[in-house]
């Protein structure tokens, strides 16, 4: 492979090792490489246990590969301390949780604005403006002032969507983001998710058990025992 | 910075009763810090002014601080000398020439100076006898350095002024005697002389053995009575800035080469003592904050516990690990600010109501009331201790939740 990563693919990954240290050390992700292209919609399958999510959070540099290099949109993030790497992921990468981790103090409005207001290139009333237009886009415009406690399961996955939304990323990374909803809020999550990649040019990663989601996908990637096994097929 | 104000604010406010109690703890804490602190600095001002006040900032005795040395010990100064049949000088004690130091002495900045000549003598009174300490004193100077004009319940200094044959006695003396103003009592001195003086003034200091045992004469009546004529053996001094005693009395022994001895030199044991009682207070009432600020370590390390994912979330989110330590620190200030403007507030409160208790003390007419002091210098130690104790409190946790690791808390909960 080259050594810089090509323009089409906004992430990349090198054989990339995850190991946890220990007094029996445990491989989470053994060598894997991938190329995902902009605007993909991309799924991590696979059994449980198998490294999904482990890969998902490597991508997602919230962990950092033992071995191996991680492009995001032509940047090679080796060797990048923790801030830098917090940094890319404020700008240019939306988290979409199983569980939706809302912040249970605020307003739905609030938490949307939450990660804007932490980036700060918006003033206030521009921040405020966005996520009123997030949440109008997903159906949420009137919940704005509510808690996240008197939200519905599927509404509080729409809102975290949103939120991931925030600062307009290049990559949305799901994790088993309708594992805790019902089919037809599990629909929903879906379509917005592929609407996402198709009708805005978002990147979507997400890791699922869901063989409704992954039919959805425009590319499967599975992964067993931490490694890239192209032959894997949901039972 | 904001946005961290606001997740703190809601981390307390959503834990409302253990922040209550925390406050609580912080509000008594600078409360009581305020009201003990302004008690025992009150209590030491006054004390210090009572100090400063009834005796002379500086004395000038007609002593030297080291005795001359003998010619022959200056002679020789490393051999030991001896030297037999030394007589002293049979010269009038007292300080040589002294109109010339005085004028010295008044020449100085804020310095007021009276001469004195003090003695011992023996009023008779109805074949009573007693030993008083009897001071020769020029009342027009008098009056400037010394509080016994303002102790006067009957007669004045001035009268002693007017009558050379005057003498001026403490109460205890007139009770002890049955005296009263104008009653004419004995003054035995030195060579047994007996003359007969006129009460023309009473003081009351309200120190018994004192008022018992001073009496003022006019200085010519005491030199001729304590048969030292021309001469005085004290320069009382009184300075218009008590705490330059220290210095002021350097330069006037270096100037008229007698002991000058300070108010401060002479109570320097009581001055350390203030100090240790100083330092006992501020650990004791310091004790009251830093028990408060466990209570704030408490809580913030519950809301730390509580809100693992929420730290989690905000760091995949984007939230840098000083930014998460910041919030914490920042719920330890808010409780820190509050908490010392409450307790600030409280602290006034029971200065206020100390000082409308009065106190009689026993076989005292005088009601008395508690000393209180304003001074601004402690409230800002309060606050400022208090604000420590609380960020102190707040960083273990802080820090604990800057190290929290996402993926740890996301792989636990999904």
């Amino acid at each position: 492979m080259s050594e810089s990563a090509d323009d089409a693919s906004i992430i990349r990954v090198e054989h990339v090792t995850r190991t946890l240290e220990g007094e029996v050390p445990v491989t989470l992700i053994n060598d894997v490489s991938l190329d995902i292209a902009r605007g993909d919609f991309v799924c991590i399958m696979g059994p449980s246990g198998s490294g999904k999510s482990s890969l998902l959070y490597l991508l997602g540099l919230l962990d950092v590969p033992t071995n191996g290099r991680i492009w995001i949109d032509g940047e090679d993030t080796t060797g990048f301390d923790d801030d830098r790497l917090t940094d890319l992921r404020l700008a240019k990468l939306g988290y979409v949780f199983q569980f939706h981790f809302l912040l249970a103090e605020f307003s739905v409005l609030d938490n949307v604005m939450l990660p804007i207001r932490r980036l700060g290139q918006l003033s206030d009333d521009a921040a405020r403006e966005r996520a009123h237009e997030l949440l109008g886009r997903f159906s949420l415009g009137d919940q704005h002032a509510k808690r996240p406690s008197q939200l519905s399961g599927g509404q509080r996955q729409r809102v975290a969507i949103a939120r991931a939304l925030a600062n307009d990323p290049l990559v949305i990374l799901a994790d088993e983001p309708t594992g805790n909803l019902d089919s037809v809020s599990g629909a929903n999550v879906r379509d917005i998710l592929r609407g996402l990649a198709r009708d805005m040019g978002k990147t979507v990663v997400a890791v699922t058990h869901d063989g409704n989601f992954a039919a959805a996908a425009n590319r499967r990637i599975g992964i067993v025992d931490g490694r890239v096994d192209l032959s894997w097929r949901p039972v | 910075m904001a946005i961290a104000l606001d997740i703190a604010l809601a981390h307390l406010t959503s834990r409302k009763r253990q922040t209550l109690v925390s406050l609580t703890g912080v509000v008594l804490g600078v409360g009581f810090f305020l009201a003990v602190s302004s008690l025992m600095r009150g209590s030491e001002k006054d004390f210090l002014k009572r100090l400063v006040d009834n005796s002379p900032h500086i004395t000038v005795y007609d002593e030297v601080r080291h005795p001359h040395a003998q010619p022959a010990a200056m002679q020789w100064p490393d051999a030991a000398v001896l030297v037999r049949n030394v007589k002293p000088q049979r010269e009038t004690r007292g300080i040589r020439g002294w109109p010339v130091r005085l004028a010295f002495i008044e020449a100085l900045p804020g310095v007021r100076a009276a001469p004195v000549l003090v003695g011992s003598a023996v009023l008779s009174f109805a074949g009573r006898l007693e030993g008083v300490t009897l001071s020769g004193v020029v009342p027009e100077k008098m009056k400037h350095v010394s509080t016994i004009e303002e102790k006067m319940v009957a007669g004045s200094l001035e009268a002693l002024a007017a009558n050379p044959n005057g003498i001026i006695v403490g109460q205890g003396l007139i009770d002890k005697f049955s005296l009263h103003l104008g009653s004419t009592l004995s003054v035995v001195a030195d060579d047994g002389v007996s003359r007969p003086l006129r009460v023309v003034g009473i003081f009351r200091t309200g120190n018994a053995s004192y008022d018992e045992s001073q009496a003022f004469v006019l200085l010519k009546r005491a030199q001729s009575l304590l048969g030292r004529e021309n001469r005085i053996n004290r320069v009382i001094i009184q300075l218009a800035d008590a705490y330059a005693a220290q210095t002021t009395a350097q330069t006037i022994e270096a100037g008229v080469d007698y002991k000058s001895v300070s108010w401060i030199e002479a109570s320097e044991d009581i001055l350390s003592l203030l100090l240790v009682r100083n330092i006992i207070m501020y650990s004791v009432v310091s004790a009251i904050l830093l028990v408060a600020s466990f209570g704030i370590y408490n809580t913030i390390s519950t809301i730390v516990m509580e809100k693992t994912r929420d730290i989690a979330i905000m760091k995949s989110m984007g939230f840098h690990a000083r930014d998460v330590r910041h919030i914490f620190l920042l719920e330890g200030l808010m409780v820190g600010v509050l908490g010392s403007c409450f307790g600030l507030l409280l602290g006034v409160g029971l200065m206020w109501v100390l000082e409308q208790i009065e106190i009689r003390p026993p076989g005292v007419v005088e009601i008395v009331h508690l000393p209180v002091w304003w001074g601004a210098e402690q409230y800002a130690l309060a606050a400022s201790f208090a604000l420590l104790s609380c960020v102190s409190a707040s960083y273990l946790p802080a820090r604990r939740a800057g190290r929290v690791h996402p993926v740890d808390i996301l792989r636990g909960a999904t």
